[in-house]
């Protein structure tokens, strides 16, 4: 199968990031490794390295973000990378043809990395197979598919908070059916070989076959958190009611709503996490989300460094201890 | 003009005929099978030795985009490939930019095809008007413009209540109601079958009750209104049963099955290949095996192309806004051959798939109109080499659509030679 390696080159290292399926579980902790030396630049006020430097990045938006379009604007600019932006309005279709089209031209000026956010799931393999050879993708949203660097900056937060992955149990609660965070949150997690993983969501957001991907389906909140060290949070799209996927946010929230009375059940030192953005009291209440057990804000701040890494690694450039210090 | 093909197996599954003999065709019929008839004199002879003649192909189910979608293929080039895969008749459903709801429509593509003398072209005439679901089509009239059957096509004909009449009406007028079973709803928005694959690549699944429950209902109706009724690429096993099912109980109902269904699965997809992007959508190996045992049983009783010529920027887009679609008839013969040398079906009962099994479905074999080869029926050939294996390449598809999963595969069944009422229409360079 000659698109399984799409995402390695041919030493076997990260020439694009588009999905977590398929790293193995070392890859992943050299990209953690890897953020973990650059999060002492933070810490440092060395706001910049120049690894990237002389090389352009294009962040190519398909669809609507803030967070994770700043946040790998800021690791693009911190690696000394020339940055591009490109909002395109979704509205107006864009054909496979154009968009391919559009790459070439973009290859033409000579741009080195394209990050791109697409609601077609495969939007990023597609131009991935179609980039010339020195150019490198990375997926930052593709519909329903992959959230490759929001799966990984998890990771890192986790890894962060509990150092080991072995003896965890991990609760993922919401929208899994409609989630691409989710879906490389469980790759992520199943390749890093957590004691349990649990999907916790009614039938209509969770997608047939789910058990596939190696998750505990449950459809109790309460069961589901048991004893968890870990609770993810997803966030609940307001057009899930018009398709008759729940009834209410009120019911919604009695049900499936983290609040700091079904949060007990999960063991005292559980972190909670969350994508964002939250929507306050639909599935999580703001004492939780503002807890002294959410680390939601820590995810973001992570953001920027694992970005670095992915970026650092994938244009072939992974620092030195030395560099990373 | 009189041809002798002489030294070749022929091989006519509808007269159980499996032997080596010489075939001569005068007046566009045959005239004789073995000795030449008294005062026979061919004009003309073709060498089949070491080839396979049978019966010319019938496709039960190819687009063709013509009117409307000539910027992809037309009439004048899915014909010339039609002609040089060994079909010799393919009947053409409507879609919404060629709806076929009116004679004029169902004479240009006549004509067309007419025009290019390549293959005969049998169009299924619009159930409803404008395939929109809500008024019926002037199935009489269309039927006398020289529609084989009525259909709707990919759409779906929401209202219950419209596709009884539709039925009702079609039973009276003696037309054959051709199916595409899909409830609307479930398979909205889907790209892939909803299953493990759909799952981990995120795409919109359409589920296998999207096939089953629009089965149920169209067999209910076919039981009450006593309409002849065949169903188009039937993609899931449990479907294949509800047929097997309702023919047991008596019922006038038939099926077919896409040669790409019978070896390839939601699997195949992979990373988002969006060559495997058809609906009905690829479902399991279960469903694939379902569909092996009910072509085996007869269920299903002939498999079709379902040939969907595209441009390669359809297929230059994420998986979900590519367009569905195989560009197939030239891998109907080789990927049916396959079946025989995979020891599924004889070779005899393989070609009987592509041939007589679908004349019967419209209706053409009795009338020595199609996929029978005896004296005095019309004198529609294919001449076939079983033997080497031989790579399917896009540089060799004549087809304008070279949208296939299938290139770099290696299939026997290279078309020697094909005739269409006694003429050649394709005949290979060496």
């Amino acid at each position: 199968m000659r698109q399984r390696s799409l995402q390695h080159d041919s030493e076997g290292r990260l020439r694009h990031l588009l999905t977590i399926e398929g790293l193995k579980r070392q890859q992943i902790v050299d990209i953690l490794d890897t953020a973990e030396s650059f999060i002492s630049v933070a810490d440092q006020r060395v706001r910049k390295v120049p690894l990237l430097r002389g090389k352009t990045v294009v962040n190519l938006f398909f669809e609507a973000s803030t967070r994770t379009l700043t946040t790998f604007e800021l690791a693009a600019k911190r690696l000394s990378a020339d940055v591009l932006k490109i909002n395109i309005n979704t509205s107006a279709t864009v054909k496979g043809e154009s968009l391919l089209d559009m790459l070439h031209n973009l290859e033409a000026m000579q741009c080195d990395m394209f990050v791109v956010r697409h609601a077609d799931s495969g939007a990023a393999h597609l131009i991935a197979q179609h980039v010339a050879p020195h150019v490198s993708v990375i997926n930052a949203g593709d519909g329903s598919h992959a959230h490759p660097t929001q799966a990984l900056l998890d990771m890192f937060t986790i890894r962060l908070r509990k150092g080991e992955f072995a003896p965890l149990t991990v609760a993922i609660v919401g929208d899994i059916k409609h989630s691409r965070v989710a879906r490389s949150q469980i790759h992520a997690l199943t390749t890093l070989g957590v004691s349990e993983l649990r999907v916790v969501a009614p039938k209509t957001l969770i997608p047939a076959a789910v058990e596939s991907l190696g998750v505990h389906v449950t459809h109790d909140l309460d069961e589901g958190l048991r004893d968890a060290d870990v609770v993810i949070m997803l966030r609940l799209q307001k057009e899930r009611m018009q398709g008759a996927m729940l009834p209410s946010e009120a019911e919604y929230f009695a049900t499936y709503g983290l609040t700091e009375e079904r949060l007990a059940r999960a063991k005292p030192d559980a972190i909670v996490m969350h994508p964002g953005p939250i929507n306050r009291g639909v599935e999580i209440a703001s004492s939780v989300a503002d807890g002294p057990q959410s680390v939601i804000l820590q995810q973001v701040s992570n953001g920027i460094a694992v970005r670095m890494a992915v970026m650092s690694m994938t244009l072939g450039r992974a620092p030195t201890e030395a560099e990373g210090a | 003009m009189n041809i002798s093909i002489q030294h070749g197996r022929l091989i006519d599954p509808a007269n159980g005929i499996d032997t080596h003999a010489d075939l001569h065709i005068a007046e566009g019929v045959v005239a004789g099978i073995g000795e030449p008839p008294q005062g026979f004199e061919a004009d003309s002879h073709i060498n089949a030795e070491g080839l396979v003649v049978c019966p010319g192909l019938v496709d039960l189910r190819a687009r063709l985009r013509e009117p409307g979608g000539e910027s992809r293929a037309t009439i004048a080039s899915e014909t010339a490939a039609a002609a040089a895969a060994g079909i010799t008749t393919l009947v053409c459903p409507p879609d919404p930019s060629q709806p076929i709801d009116t004679p004029a429509l169902v004479d240009l593509i006549r004509h067309r095809a007419k025009q290019s003398g390549h293959c005969r072209v049998l169009p299924l005439g619009a159930l409803t008007l404008g395939l929109a679901g809500q008024q019926l089509a002037e199935m009489a009239t269309l039927r006398q413009a020289g529609c084989i059957g009525v259909s709707n096509g990919l759409q779906a004909v929401e209202s219950t209540a419209v596709m009884r009449r539709a039925m009702e009406y079609a039973a009276s007028q003696g037309l054959t109601v051709f199916l595409h079973a899909e409830d609307p709803w479930l398979a909205a928005g889907g790209c892939a079958h909803e299953g493990a694959v759909s799952v981990r690549l995120g795409l919109t699944g359409i589920p296998e009750a999207a096939e089953t429950i629009a089965v149920a209902r169209e067999l209910q109706l076919i039981e009450q209104t006593g309409v002849r009724a065949h169903f188009h690429h039937l993609s899931s096993a449990r479907a294949v049963r509800m047929i097997a099912r309702a023919q047991y109980d008596g019922l006038p109902v038939s099926a077919d099955v896409a040669a790409h269904q019978l070896y390839l699965t939601d699997m195949d997809i992979g990373y988002f290949d969006t060559l495997c992007h058809v609906r009905p959508p690829l479902r399991t190996q279960r469903d694939r095996d379902g569909l092996r045992a009910g072509l085996k049983a007869g269920g299903i009783s002939a498999i079709c192309s379902d040939h969907q010529p595209l441009g390669a920027d359809a297929k230059l887009a994420p998986f979900p806004a590519s367009e569905p679609g195989i560009s197939a008839l030239e891998t109907l013969l080789p990927l049916t051959l396959r079946l025989a040398e995979e020891g599924l079906l004889s070779l005899s009962e393989a070609i009987a798939r592509i041939t007589q099994r679908p004349a019967e479905i419209l209706g053409l074999l009795e009338d020595g109109q199609g996929g029978r080869l005896g004296v005095g029926d019309r004198a529609d050939v294919c001449v076939f080499d079983p033997e080497p294996y031989q790579e399917l390449r896009a540089e060799d598809l004549v087809s304008a659509g070279h949208n296939t999963p299938f290139l770099g595969w290696e299939f026997k069944g290279r078309v020697n030679c094909t005739l269409m009422a006694g003429e050649l229409t394709y005949h290979s360079c060496d």
